[in-house]
């Protein structure tokens, strides 16, 4: 029978939650790797027992974790993540020139077809890419390399790589993003980038259209229409019909187009999905009312999703990869918020139920769909 | 033989329950005693000091005989009731973050 598994990251440990195809009990395992911060779970496409995590610590570093069953046991993998060649330098908070450092892996993305190979997007913001299941791993230096590195400045959360799309027809393709450089292409399998931002505008920077420095929070695709993106920038919810060569806004009327999570229906590749945000300096939902505001015209045209989701005083934020859907029929819908809940929609955002209220404050959610 | 005891994520990390022992080859030092811890417990590697350079973490402190030898030079003989096993050498996670 089908089901689901949700590979949840939290501040404090990692938590695996199943459920059948109803998903309507939910059973919750956890936390493992208790106090360590997880960024980030996924498991391979190819091979749904493969799990990946990156687990860290600001006293340790980083730790890269790897599980052959499902989630049951794990091992400890490699850790070594060095920039290739001379790393140079990228712009600093205050304008200043600083040596590219790294830090942690925000984000792991598992190869469609092959279950040893990976992605890692880290912060200093650059791509490696595992072929041994992650234990050894290689920069794909292409990236960090592109003229305009030196101008990439970290945002709030660091200049980090959180968003990794693999073209499910291409592999060759490959779409990154980066706070707060913008979204970047790849069409040779990463050895050359092109910065992917026309039309995004941001207020705060000098130009306002220029080519890097806008900070995207988030970019999203449905596979059967793999050109199609949709992205949460800082400010402004934007959608690309051409992989990325322009953008247009596709706000409409959410009463904030701040946000971090954007996500696509797993069947109907116009419906999309936001979190709105009041502001970049409130991080917290409008008016105190915890809404996903879904679209099914691919922006502008907008409903609040509110059946299930608290509407007072709740205060709570929705992080950029804390929100995922699955591929059952209807398709189902998955968040985590900072407050430590997580919500679980199986009819595409009409209803929702928490599965669990009090967990540390949620990084990542990731929704497996088991056959 | 020098007796090691861990702060308690590498302990969990290296799947150990409390001190580890380990022969060190030449003079115990600080560095000698790391290689070694390492060498044993390899996904310890990078988590004490930084691939490559072999820099200390910022957040890691190194104790024995009740003294802080974090900042001594790494290549300085530990004392003799480390080496001798009447005490152990301690990797400390500092008290710092949440």
């Amino acid at each position: 029978m089908s089901g689901v598994r949700l590979l949840v990251g939290t501040r404090k440990g990692a938590f695996v939650m199943t459920s059948d195809g109803t998903r309507d009990d939910w059973s919750i395992e956890g936390p493992l790797f208790a106090g360590w911060e997880m960024y980030h779970l996924k498991g391979s496409p190819a091979d749904p027992n493969r799990l990946y995590a990156s687990q860290s610590t600001g006293w340790h570093g980083q730790v890269v974790q790897r599980s052959d069953d499902g989630g049951k046991t794990w091992e400890a993998v490699g850790n070594e993540f060095t920039y290739a060649g001379v790393p140079g330098t990228h712009q600093w908070y205050d304008g200043t020139q600083h040596p590219w450092e790294f830090a942690r892996i925000w984000h792991l993305e598992p190869s469609l077809t092959d279950p040893d190979t990976v992605y890692a997007g880290v912060e200093d913001a650059a791509l490696f890419r595992s072929e041994d299941g992650g234990n050894t791993w290689q920069e794909l230096s292409g990236l960090r390399d592109h003229p305009t590195g030196a101008q990439w400045q970290p945002g709030a959360g660091g200049l980090c790589l959180h968003t990794i799309l693999i073209h499910p027809d291409d592999p060759n393709r490959i779409f990154v993003a980066i706070s707060a450089a913008g979204a970047f292409r790849t069409d040779d399998g990463g050895e050359t980038w092109q910065p992917i931002n026309k039309g995004l505008r941001s207020r705060e920077l000098p130009d306002e259209e220029r080519e890097v420095g806008h900070c995207v929070h988030r970019i999203a695709m449905n596979p059967s229409r793999p050109d199609t993106l949709f992205m949460q920038k800082h400010w402004h919810v934007m959608r690309s019909d051409d992989a990325g060569d322009s953008w247009q806004k596709v706000s409409g009327n959410l009463p904030s187009d701040f946000g971090f999570p954007v996500a696509v229906h797993p069947h109907e590749p116009d419906t999309i999905y936001v979190v709105p945000i009041e502001s970049d300096s409130e991080h917290v939902p409008p008016e105190g009312k915890l809404r996903v505001y879904r679209s099914r015209s691919g922006g502008n045209e907008w409903e609040a999703l509110t059946n299930g989701l608290p509407q007072e005083h709740c205060y709570v934020n929705v992080l950029r990869d804390a929100m995922d859907v699955d591929d059952l029929d209807p398709g189902g819908i998955y968040f985590g918020t900072t407050g430590g809940q997580v919500y679980a929609s199986p009819d595409g955002g009409d209803t929702w139920t928490a599965i669990v209220h009090d967990l540390p404050s949620v990084l990542s959610v990731e929704a497996q769909t088991l056959q | 033989m020098i007796r090691v005891v861990l702060p308690t994520h590498l302990r969990t990390l290296a799947r150990v329950d409390g001190e580890v022992t380990l022969d060190v080859d030449g003079q115990p030092t600080q560095r000698t005693v790391l290689d070694a811890l390492e060498a044993s417990y390899p996904t310890l590697r990078g988590t004490i000091r930084d691939h490559g350079t072999a820099k200390r973490r910022d957040f890691i402190r190194f104790f024995a005989c009740g003294q802080d030898i974090t900042l001594e030079p790494p290549d300085d003989p530990l004392p003799e009731d480390v080496t001798s096993g009447r005490e152990a050498f301690r990797v400390v996670a500092a008290m710092a973050g949440g």
